[in-house]
This record gives structure tokens, sequence and C-alpha cells, in this order.
């Protein structure tokens, strides 16, 4: 993987449908884009518009039936289980809407959480985890469960979690969708400082304010990306 | 790309996140090692108990030697060489030379001459106190056939057979009823049968039970003395045999038999003109009933272990299901498929390897609670004593529920890998 390619995203003609019973439903249609190295960009559409969809695919949650996805110069067609989890350990971090962490692990346990399965050792684990708790200004807060936290801050601690094992994109589900608008800017003026370092951001929102925070935006209509 | 890291069988990091996972849930994480905990305190415990009890039949055998065999002459059954069914024949001490000379199998020929009895009327006689004991007319070597311990002088030798020495070595409980406390047995005399006898040594049995009472309550004087002082003269009573033990007891048995029953002009399948019993056939019908028990107590245990390991099965599979997203985040988190199944499958073997070490721990621990109890007692629990089951027991209890842990995994890792990291992390 060259140096130049990393964090760079091209999608080419991506078909993703669905299929339940009888139905099938294509919910992206072509779709093809390009997002540069350390660029951060919001991904806009009405519900149900596959802006999620896309995102999973993106995230190598999910697979896609045609077109091609290359990241940092390599293709991720057809690729398995396994090497989608290499993959995600190595290159890609996920910050989601309803935050998504394990329950009974403490902040500090869960942003290590990506580094266990690098079968980094928990000493070495625990101090990394601890120095990305202090970038969101929670290393306080490490020994707590997260529901003996805010929703800003277990959004925080997810964000120190996704950056942990230094991704080279980073992305992001409605990272506000569940805040208020005080701790959404809180969160955002956070993902501008981590973009700033270099990594790629891809962000889907609702909320034109935090689109406009962004590089640029992709409107998501009917499966394509809508130019106009 | 870093490299998959080697798989370490016991790795500390991966015994905190089970235990981890454990502790979210620990009643049912209890409840669910229950039933294999269960099924190996009953393997323990009944394994235990019917060792108990061989322990208890074993020792009331006592010390008697395992290739030892008893033999007598009865009534022939059918007419052979003239003579008609229904006589009466006796060995002699010539058929005890023969013996001697041409059973191969057979190491040490022992005739034995029996006088008396507990039932019968007082026979012995010290002074003023009497008893009613047994009295054996003997050859040095029996003591090699049915060991007994002697307390104090000796037992018979063959310048006692071969003088016919009017010597007696007598019973620990011959000597109890028959002599003051501060008196010295061995030098004084007895009257058996109003024959003048001096002691010179003092015996116990290594038998327990009923068995060694009998034992204790009787007397042994020189085989040849026997007969001149009882008037037996020739006859011998009974053989007592030791066997060669790389020769089955049976086969042996049968070299024997035929030897007498030609000597004694018996058709030679008249199977009732001689009585025999043989310690090895006791040994082995005592010791095939055992090996049913064991046999029976394996059987209900891995049942039981069976509906332990099902059991927990069942809840790692709820387990895993109500873990969907735990389990998305973890692979969303760079788990692979392969790690996950590691980690279901690490999970139900600790659970199952810890709740049977459970009940192991508790079976050994409540066989010893009964040890206790029984030594408390006196060390006499009847036919049950030293109930305990041997580390091998053990070891093939404790795999065969690691195979079981590792069956029992299977399902649910597979469920849990089928989980697609998408799924799970969708929220509704
Ligand atoms: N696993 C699935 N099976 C069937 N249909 C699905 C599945 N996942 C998503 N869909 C459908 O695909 C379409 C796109 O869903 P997606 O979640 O990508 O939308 P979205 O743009 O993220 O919407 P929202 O803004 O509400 O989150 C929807 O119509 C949804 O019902
Ligand atoms: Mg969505």
């Amino acid at each position: 993987m060259e140096w130049y390619l990393r964090g760079v995203i091209k999608l080419n003609n991506i078909g993703k449908s669905y299929v339940t019973g009888s139905q099938k439903l294509e919910v992206l249609k072509g779709l093809s884009c390009n997002i540069k190295k350390g660029e951060m960009v919001a991904i806009m559409g009405s519900s149900g518009s596959g802006k999620s969809t896309l995102l999973n695919i993106l995230g190598l949650l999910d697979s896609f039936d045609s077109g091609d996805y290359l990241l940092s110069g390599e293709s991720m067609s057809g690729l398995n289980e396994r090497a989608a989890a290499k993959y995600r350990s190595k290159l890609l971090g996920f910050v989601f809407q309803s935050f998504n962490l394990i329950g009974f692990k403490t902040a500090l346990e869960n942003v290590a959480l990506p580094l266990y399965y690098q079968s980094i050792p928990r000493k070495k684990r625990n101090v990394i985890a601890m120095d990305y708790l202090k970038k969101v200004g929670l290393e306080d807060w490490a020994s707590h469960l997260p529901n003996q936290m805010s929703g800003g801050q277990k959004q925080r601690v997810a964000i120190a979690r996704a950056l942990v094992a230094q991704p080279k994109v980073i992305l992001a589900d409605e990272p506000t969708g569940a805040l208020d608008s005080v701790t959404s800017s809180d969160v955002m003026t956070l993902l501008r400082e981590i973009n700033a370092d270099g990594i790629t951001m891809i962000i889907v929102t609702h909320e034109h304010d935090i689109a406009a925070l962004c590089d640029r935006t992709i409107h998501l209509v009917d499966g394509l990306i809508d130019l106009s | 790309m870093k490299k998959e890291s080697k798989i370490n069988l016991f790795d500390l990091d991966r015994v905190l996140e089970i235990l981890q996972v454990f502790l979210t849930n620990p009643f049912r994480t209890f409840l669910s090692g229950l039933g294999v905990g269960w099924g190996l305190f009953m393997i323990v415990v009944t394994v235990g108990a019917s060792n108990g009890l061989e322990n208890g039949v074993t020792s009331e055998m006592g010390g008697r030697v395992k290739n030892s065999m008893f033999l007598w002459s009865r009534m022939t059954s059918m007419p052979y060489k003239g003579f008609k069914r229904g006589r009466r024949f006796e060995f002699n001490n010539s058929d005890t030379e023969f013996l001697r000379e041409n059973a191969t199998s057979i190491k040490l020929v022992a005739p034995r001459n029996q006088l008396g009895g507990h039932r019968g009327s007082n026979n012995v006689t010290r002074g003023t106190k009497s008893g009613a004991f047994n009295v054996y007319g003997d050859v040095p070597g029996y003591i090699e056939i049915d060991p007994v311990k002697i307390l104090s002088g000796r037992y018979l030798n063959q310048g006692d057979i071969d003088n016919e020495r009017k010597i007696a070595v007598i019973g620990k409980r011959v000597l109890e009823l028959l002599y003051d406390k501060e008196i010295e047995p061995i030098g004084s005399s007895i009257q058996i049968q109003g024959v003048i006898f001096s002691v010179v040594g003092v015996y116990s049995t290594y038998k327990t039970g009923e068995d060694a009472e009998e034992d204790n309550q009787s007397i042994f004087i020189p085989y040849t003395t026997f007969g001149k002082s009882f008037h037996t003269n020739n006859e011998v009573g009974w053989y007592s045999l030791l066997m060669d033990e790389n020769v089955h007891a049976d086969t042996s048995a049968a070299e024997v038999m035929s030897l007498l029953k030609q000597r004694k002009s018996v058709h030679p399948d008249d199977k009732r003109a001689m009585g025999s019993w043989s310690m090895a056939s006791e040994f082995e019908e005592v010791e095939s009933l055992f090996a049913a028990f064991r046999l029976i107590s394996f059987i209900f245990g891995g049942l039981a272990l069976l509906a332990g390991a099902i059991g927990i099965m069942n809840i790692m599979l709820i387990t895993v299901r109500e873990r969907t997203k735990e389990l998305g985040i973890r692979r969303a988190m760079g788990a692979t498929p392969l790690t996950v199944m590691r980690q279901i499958m690490s999970e139900t073997i600790f659970l199952t390897t810890l709740s049977g070490l459970m009940g192991v721990s508790f079976g050994v621990a409540s066989l010893e609670g009964v040890n206790h109890l029984l030594e408390s007692m006196g060390g006499s629990g009847g036919s049950f004593r030293n109930p305990e089951v041997s580390l091998y027991t053990v070891l093939i209890a404790l795999g065969v529920m690691l195979v079981m842990g590792v069956i029992a995994g299977i399902l649910p890792a597979v469920r849990a890998i089928a989980i697609r990291p998408v799924e799970a992390i969708r929220t509704e």
C-alpha cells in the first residue's frame, strides 16, 4: 500500500440491494465518488436514502453487490470476513450514533479494545488507551462504566476508541444524533482537531450546521449522489 | 499486516476477558455450571462409594493369599471301576506326597486336620479355665497360605513336624480367655482333649469382621502331632494349596482334581466327589461385581454430565444471542471470526472445566468427610471402609468433561461467528 494512497477512498459504480422475502430493495444504484486523504466529508440525505448502508460498506461492515471499492489503493471486492477484520483493525475507526460501548467494560477498557485485537499486551494497551482518553479530556473517567457517563462523554470515549489504533479513516454515523447542540459542537470541534492530524473523516448527518463544519457535503438521493 | 498472534492455550488476557464476561451475570454463570458440577460430583461420590464397599469387602477377606485354594473329599456321585456311587473316600499322607511330586501348578501342599470349634463343647483347658476352640493340625507352610501376625514367640517349624513335638501356637482370643493378664504364655502348657501341649507362640489375624473373631480363637499344632494325639493317623481332613500365580486358578484346580480323581478311582466327570474353594475365583467374582458398579456409576454420572453439557450449551446459545450487539462491536473493532469463535469456545470450556473441578472437589471433600467420620467411629464401618477415587478416575472424568465442553461450545461459537457486524450494530 503506497503511503500517498493511505486514507484515500475511491468508489466505482457501487450497487447494493436488500432482499427481504420476495421483495428486492435497491438502496445504492451504481454510486461513484472519490474522497481524498485528509478530507472531512459530510454525507446527507433523507431518511432511508442509504447513508448508513454506504457508511457500512465503506467500513467493510457490510458487503456490496457490484462495482469496486478501493481503500488506500487496494480493492475491497469479495473480501472474506477475516481480511475485512484485518483492514478494519488497521485502517478504520468507527463512531456511532448510539455510541456502541460495551456496557460491562470501563471507559479505559472500551478504548483499549481495538488494541486487544491487535494482540498488544495489556499494560501497553492501557497506557496508550489512557493517552487517548486524555486527548478527549476524560482521563478522570477512565474507570467509569458507560452507564455512569453522559451522552457527550460516551461519544468522546467512542471517539477515543476509534482513534486508539491510529486509523487512516474515521467513519461516523450521526455522531451527534443523540446529543444536544452544545455537546454536538464540542464533539465536532474534537473531530475537526483529529482531522487536522491528517485522518480522513466521513460523517453521516441530518444537520446542516454539522455538515457546514465539514470540507464538503455529499448528498444522497435515490441511491445516487446528487450533483446538482 | 501483523500476523495473527500465536494461539496460547493459557493467556492471562483471555482469561481476564472470560472472567469479566462471567461476572456480568454471576448467578446465571453459577446456575449453568451447576449441571456439569453435579455430574462430576455424582461420578466421584458413586465411584468412591463403590470403592469403599470394595475396600471393606477385601479387607474382610484379610491378608488371605489370592492364589490359595482349599480342597476336600466328599461322596462320589458316579459309579466307576467297579465302585458304586455314593462311596466315601478320604485323602491320606501318601496322597499328599503324590500331589507334591506330580501337581506341577501347585507350589505348596498343606494337609490339614481340625478338632472342635466354638460351637462344640469345651475342648481346651488350662488350670481352672477352659474354652471351645478350633484346633488345627498344620504344616509350617500354611502361614504362607493364610498369613497371621506372630505377636510373641514363634510359628510352627519343620522340627516340630519331624519330631512330633507337643507344642501349640495360640490365637489372641485364646490367650485372653485362658490366661490372666500378667501371666506369660510362652513356655506355659495347655491341655487339648487331655493331651498336654506347650505354648510356643501367640498370633493375631489380619482379617476384620466376623472371620477375625473365629480366626483369633484357633490353635495351631504340628500336623504329625495332631495325627498321633487325636488318632486321625494317616488321614488328611482337607488340603490347603498354594498355586502357581502364573497359572489361572481354574486350570490348576482342574489339574489337581484330575490327578486326585485318577488316584482315588473317581470317575473323571464326577463333579460332586470333591469340593473346592479358591480365593482367586472369589476375588474375581467380587471384582467383576465392583467393576459393574463402577461402570454403572460412570454411565449415570456420564448422563448427568451430558445433561450438564447440554445445559451449558443452551445457556451459551442464549448468551450469544443476548450479546449480539457486543459481539458485533468486537467485530467492528477488529475481531476476526476466528477470535470470536475462540472466545466463545474458551468461555464454554472454561465454564465446563471450572464447574467440573468444583464438582470433583466437592465430591472428594465429601468422601474425605465420610472417611473422617468412619475413622472417628473407630475405623470400622462394617463392609464400608476408606472410600476413595483414584487420580486416574478423576482425570478420565475431567477428560470426558473437557470433550463435552468442546462439543457444547461448537454450536454457540458457530452462531456467534454467523453474526454479521452490520446486523449487530444496527440500532432500531
Ligand atoms: N438489512 C436490511 N434488510 C432490508 N432492508 C434494509 C436493511 N438495511 C437497510 N435496509 C433498507 O435500506 C434503506 C436504506 O437504509 P439506511 O439505513 O442506509 O438508511 P439511512 O439513510 O441511514 O436512513 P436514516 O437517516 O434513517 O438512518 C432503507 O429503506 C432500509 O429500510
Ligand atoms: Mg442511518
